[in-house]
């Protein structure tokens, strides 16, 4: 071996093209077709990933659906410009607005998002309803993760499919990441992936990056429609130990305690933990710390996100099935019981709306010169009796104007 | 920051498309089968990133 193949990293003597092989038109051909097949199949899934469009039925509550970007204009014709359903309340009362898709990747954040669009109507306060709050990451899977791109909810009239997404936003979106995420305003260090983390870049700024333009999008929100109480609905590992539970601001610490022990008496179990002061980006911590409302984090169980999983298909993702997850548990490396039964999306689903509604409860308990009622969605047990597919609507049969689009 | 972003972005993407042509180029030389294949499965993901498709 020459110095000269060394510095070309040739280490049998030979460079391409010369070899003892020999030259093949044909062969290329061929070879060069079959890259093109795995490009144009790989490419076209990818494509339809990104692209695909999910509808969404009004609810008769939806009064008006806005744009992000109505609220602050930096971010207008990004992929981050999604859609706010407004819900009118009948009677005056506090506003509350409700984020899924912080987290794509945790799909019974989207879906309990997607409940309340469908079929909430507002007897007393306002609602305002986001489906997908970081859209970008909704249009791409785990790199190398092998996720399913999508997944499809059964309904009484027929399926719906949902778009699978990440934990954070697509690098097609944001790119490159830095070696060190340093978080504004507060300069704490961060993984570097968390710069395209959208629940660790609360509070944002206007000049950010997509992300955090995103987050100063929803702040501006807040302060210009005077949200009183902000919920950011999640899922989580069960290897990690905030699991079933509601993070709250000290702000809503009696509202999250009177509500974790009205659903663990009365429903399923459901704890309270402080957001930590010195843990920055986090929604229950900046939106609670740089805005007048009280804010909420909710977690549910999805066995899908944990690392000792088996595969990643459709199936795991809304059975919450796992035998590997059942033997982590076995070896009490969980955080939350795991069992046969795992944890089916219409149980994680239920856990969010009838934490939703009994968190409008014991507001409305605590605050009743400024009510929070909602009709429509249904509770826990009645999603897992009935299906999270039955409060899907048909968009085929929805009234005209009635449909939007994720 | 964002201006930084962006350049490096442009240079990424310039870079894919380089990486892209030499592994092209490569193959056209080549004339041993194991590494024509090797170039182009090593191809693929970058046309994809270049083509914006992951």
């Amino acid at each position: 071996m020459t110095m000269e193949d060394a510095e070309h990293g040739v280490t049998d003597g030979l460079r391409p093209g010369t070899g003892p092989g020999v030259a093949s038109p044909a062969r290329k051909v061929v070879l060069g077709i079959l890259c093109l097949l795995l490009l144009v199949t790989s490419g076209v899934s990818f494509h339809r990933h990104r692209t695909m469009e999910e509808p969404v039925v009004l609810s008769a509550g939806v009064t008006e659906v806005k744009k992000l970007s109505d609220y602050f204009e930096g971010i207008r014709g990004t992929v981050n410009d999604c859609n706010v359903y407004v819900f009118e309340g009948e009677e005056p009362g506090a506003t509350v607005f409700i984020i899924g898709g912080t987290h794509p990747e945790e799909p019974a954040s989207r879906l309990a998002a997607w409940l309340l669009a469908e079929n909430a109507v507002m007897e007393a306060g306002r609602l305002l309803v986001v489906l997908s709050a970081n859209r970008s990451a909704t249009t791409v899977t785990r790199l190398g993760g092998a996720y399913p791109p999508d997944y499809t909810i059964p309904t009484d009239w027929g399926e719906r499919t949902f778009r699978m997404g990440d934990r954070w936003s697509s690098p097609l979106d944001q790119w490159p990441d830095p070696e060190v995420y340093i978080h504004y305003p507060s300069g704490q260090y961060l993984a570097y992936v968390d710069v395209r983390n959208l629940n660790r870049a609360w509070p944002g700024r206007p000049k950010g990056t997509l992300t955090e333009r995103t987050t100063h999008g929803f702040m501006e929100l807040i302060r210009q429609e005077g949200v009183d109480l902000f919920i950011d609905l999640h899922e989580a590992e069960l290897q990690y130990p905030v699991i079933s539970t509601i993070v709250t601001h000290e702000t809503g610490q009696d509202l999250a305690a009177f509500t974790s022990m009205m659903l663990s008496d009365m429903e399923f179990k459901m704890g309270m933990e402080y957001s930590p002061p010195s843990l920055h980006g986090l929604s229950h911590r900046e939106v609670g710390d740089h805005s007048d409302a009280v804010s909420l984090l909710f977690e549910a169980p999805e066995p899908f996100l944990d690392a000792t999983r088996g595969r990643s298909t459709r199936e795991v993702l809304l059975s919450g099935k796992d035998e590997f997850v059942v033997k982590a548990g076995e070896a009490g490396l969980l955080f939350e019981k795991m069992d046969e039964h795992g944890w089916p999306i219409d149980v994680r689903v239920g856990r969010h709306t009838s934490s939703i509604l009994m968190t409008m409860e014991v507001w409305t308990e605590l605050s009743p010169d400024r009510p929070l009622r909602m009709r429509g969605v249904p509770r826990y047990e009645e999603v897992i009796a009935r299906g999270t597919g039955h409060w899907l609507h048909d968009p085929a049969a929805a009234p005209a104007g009635r449909v939007a689009v994720e | 920051m964002v201006l930084i972003q962006t350049v490096v972005t442009l240079l990424y993407y310039l870079l894919v498309a380089f990486v892209a042509a030499l592994l092209v180029w490569n193959f056209a030389r080549s004339r041993k089968w194991e590494e024509e294949v090797l170039y182009m499965i090593v191809l693929v993901p970058f046309l994809l990133r270049l083509f914006r498709l992951k």
